[in-house]
């Protein structure tokens, strides 16, 4: 049924179920919110985003109130434009005020809307908020002083993480956000996917940084510093550097490393070709051997630590191969090492990833090598950009230049791992190829492609009937893996990304990013690959000197110590 | 922990509304929620235990540390803290180097905050293992704390 509603005076169509805040948004009016979230239960929690119902005279919140016939609403009245600042002053009452010295400074929505408020003087003094930094999570630094109580962290955590590590904790005004019995988070079932900071509206939420160590090895002289970036990083990018969304930044990208000082420059699209090598080997060994099935990708640390929390019996349905920042750092600390003569222990990697359980992969104790982990120190998408402003690299002003070789050569099947399916597509069409000796007619897999939830299809490689199955979004996956866990035998393969959409939207990725520049990410890295010739990572030249000079066979002994590794039942607060 | 599972017997089906009725259960036995009985009612209700600690600590009912030896409860209903509760508190907070709802490490005393436990003859009042202590000031605050350490030793 639909029927209209008035809104300002003006007449605005509406449909049955609609909140009054879907309605004008449709109608193009913005009113502030704060604790809404698009596809959640609203809270109501936050107030911000009231209206004047001119019928009962009550202020009442658009988010969560619904739309009804003949309804009556000022969105800007005097009395909404004054309430809304009211209530803005009240959460500034307690707030730390160290805007200058706070990350979110310049994209925080609580200075934003202060700003549009007109908020330019103090009226209401509180007690700041006194709480402890939690520093205890390898990737994400909870500040309670600046929680602004929006709930939004605790809905996405539950709803599209599945995880449920955070809630609300007391009430009244003792109320804050923790985990189970206020422990660290490292204790807690946390992911450290960093979704939570993507919808937090202030700086109560950010990722561990790790400027000062990586500094300090670019000016030590005894140190050679290598640095990776990961497959999405240059199509997602744009956005905090402020260059036209969607590009693909490459060139620049390498030179501006090269700039900041950093020695030696990787695409980790390369390991994602060497990963794909090893995990499309071991997906034919499993099932030729009989062993157990299905396989689930391991790339995404997020899925990883999810699976040792809460699916621990499925632990040996994950395939064996490190994710591809860490096969990067092992290679480079082995083979690169050698071939240079450097040794191992003087080498410092760096890696640019869209994702802050990067950061807790990278510490894991699995990662380390003869005493040497392969990956010293991870950078967001995020921080990448305040480390390039840091070296004055100016990104408007930049010749394009390519990475170091080897290992600097990829295929676009591993730059497709930037998005949900693209590790599957990669997989499938090495491991085609190595079935039959053919390559897979037209390269492409479109019904693992795109944003849905879930996608499913059957493939056939010369008589083997493959199913697939490709998950985004840790919560979607818990709905399969109970299919699994229930018995459900028609599907081989699976690529679990924790992430909406993959790495694209990974927790480390630009605060902010809307649907579109979500779809455009994905976009480009497809372009990429329709675009370029070297579609398959089995013909990768550098990855086939890789195994010829270095590693030999996948699954060979070499690749077995350095590139698989093995999971365990993790215990933590559930 | 036998205990838990004996009472999350009592509760045939295993449904959320059950959920404060079970961590009262638990109280009543134990004495307090401990981490163990949270995460076991958890997957009892296929609740995560944030959500339960969450629930419970909206209560001001519940307690997540075992009674010191010496428990003691603090009224904070309207005559008490007319005349001065809120100082008592702050005060025994203080000398015990613990806050409400906590036990002491050396687990002789723990603090509770109960609304009115209808003495307002006797405000401010606090009670020691169910003794009744009237017209709490600082100074026979200390006085009291001191009698039960020294009962102790
Ligand atoms: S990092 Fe992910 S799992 Fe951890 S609290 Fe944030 S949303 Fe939840
Ligand atoms: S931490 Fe951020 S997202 Fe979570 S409740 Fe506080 S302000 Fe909101
Ligand atoms: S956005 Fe509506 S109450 Fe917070």
């Amino acid at each position: 049924m639909n029927y209209t509603i008035n809104i300002n005076n003006k007449e605005c169509s509406a449909e049955q179920g609609e909140t009054i805040l879907d309605v004008l948004k449709r109608n193009g009016i913005k009113v502030p919110t704060l604790c809404h979230l698009k596809e959640s239960m609203p809270t109501g929690a936050c107030r911000m985003c009231i209206v004047e119902d001119m019928k009962s005279g009550k202020l009442i919140t658009s988010c969560s109130f619904p739309a009804a016939p003949g309804m009556e609403i000022k969105t800007h009245s005097q009395r909404v434009v004054e309430a809304r600042k009211t209530i803005i002053e009240l959460l500034l009452s307690n707030h730390p005020d160290d805007c200058l010295y706070c990350v979110r400074d310049k994209n925080c929505e609580l200075q934003n809307l202060s700003e549009e408020h007109h908020v330019r003087e103090r009226r209401i003094r509180g007690k700041k908020n006194k709480e402890k930094l939690d520093l205890s999570s390898a990737s994400i630094v909870r500040d309670p002083e600046k929680c602004i109580l929006c709930g939004r962290c605790v809905t996405i955590c539950e709803e599209v993480m599945g995880v449920s590590c955070i809630d609300f904790i007391n009430r009244g005004n003792k109320a804050f956000i923790g985990t189970s019995f206020n422990q660290g988070l490292n204790t807690s079932s946390c992911i450290n996917c960093g979704q939570c900071i993507m919808v937090c509206p202030t700086g109560a939420l950010t990722e561990k940084n790790h400027f000062a160590e990586i500094q300090s090895a670019i000016n030590d002289q005894n140190k050679t510093v290598v640095v990776q970036y990961a497959p999405s990083i240059s199509v997602s990018m744009s956005e905090e550097i402020g260059l036209e969304p969607g590009m693909d930044n490459n060139g620049i990208l390498n030179a501006a490393l090269r700039k900041v000082g950093f020695d030696f420059i990787f695409d980790s699209s390369f390991a994602a070709d060497l990963t794909i090598m090893e995990e499309s080997a071991e997906l034919i060994r499993r099932i030729t051997n009989e062993e157990t099935l299905p396989m689930i990708t391991s790339c995404c640390p997020g899925w990883v630590k999810y699976a040792e929390e809460f699916y621990s019996d499925l632990i040996p349905n994950l395939s064996t191969c490190k994710s591809p920042q860490q096969m990067m750092g092992a290679v480079v600390k082995t083979y690169f090492a050698e071939k240079q003569g450097i040794n191992p222990e003087d080498i410092y990697m760096v890696a640019i990833m869209p994702c802050t359980a990067k950061k807790f992969e990278a510490q894991r104790e699995e990662m380390v090598h003869k005493g040497i982990s392969d990956v010293d120190a991870v950078l967001t998408t995020r921080e990448l950009t305040k480390f390039l402003k840091l070296y004055g690299v100016d990104m408007f002003n930049i010749d394009p230049e390519v990475t170091d070789s080897p290992l600097g050569f990829r295929s676009s099947a591993g730059k497709m791992f930037g998005a949900s399916g693209g590790v599957m597509e990669a997989a499938i069409r090495t491991a085609h190829f190595k079935l039959t000796g053919k390559e897979l007619v037209n390269f492409t897999i479109p019904q693992v492609r795109g944003f849905e939830k879930r996608k499913e299809t059957q493939i056939k490689i010369s008589d083997l009937e493959l199913g697939v199955a490709v998950v985004n979004g840790m919560a979607n996956a818990k709905v399969l893996l109970d299919e699994i866990r229930a018995g459900r035998k028609d599907i081989q393969f699976i690529e679990i990304m924790a992430c909406p959409g993959g790495c694209i939207g990974g927790g480390g990725q630009h605060i902010g990013t809307d649907d579109k520049q979500l779809a455009q990410r994905m976009k480009t890295l497809y372009d990429i690959d329709k675009k370029e010739t070297l579609k398959v990572s089995h013909k990768n030249p550098e990855i086939i000197e890789l195994y010829q000079n270095f590693l030999g066979e996948p699954l060979g002994h070499k690749s077995h110590e350095l590139l698989h590794t093995h999971y365990q039942k993790r215990d933590v607060m559930i | 922990m036998g205990n838990i599972k004996n009472i999350l017997e009592k509760y045939q089906e295993p449904s959320r509304d059950n959920l404060i009725p079970i961590l009262q259960d638990i109280q009543e036995n134990e004495g307090y929620l401990s981490k163990e009985s949270v995460v076991q009612v958890g997957s009892y209700l296929n609740l995560p235990s944030s959500k339960i600690y969450g629930v419970a600590t909206f209560y001001n009912q519940f307690r997540f540390l075992p009674k010191g030896k010496f428990h003691i409860q603090i009224c904070r209903g309207t005559a008490c803290h007319v005349l001065g509760s809120a100082t008592v508190l702050q005060e025994l907070e203080k000398q015990l180097k613990v806050k409400a709802g906590e036990t002491t490490r050396d687990g002789l005393f723990s603090v509770e905050v109960v609304a009115c436990i209808g003495a307002c003859g006797l405000a401010p009042v606090i009670t020691v293992n169910g003794e009744f202590f009237a017209k709490i000031t600082p100074d026979s605050l200390q006085a009291i704390i001191e009698d039960y350490k020294n009962k102790e030793q």
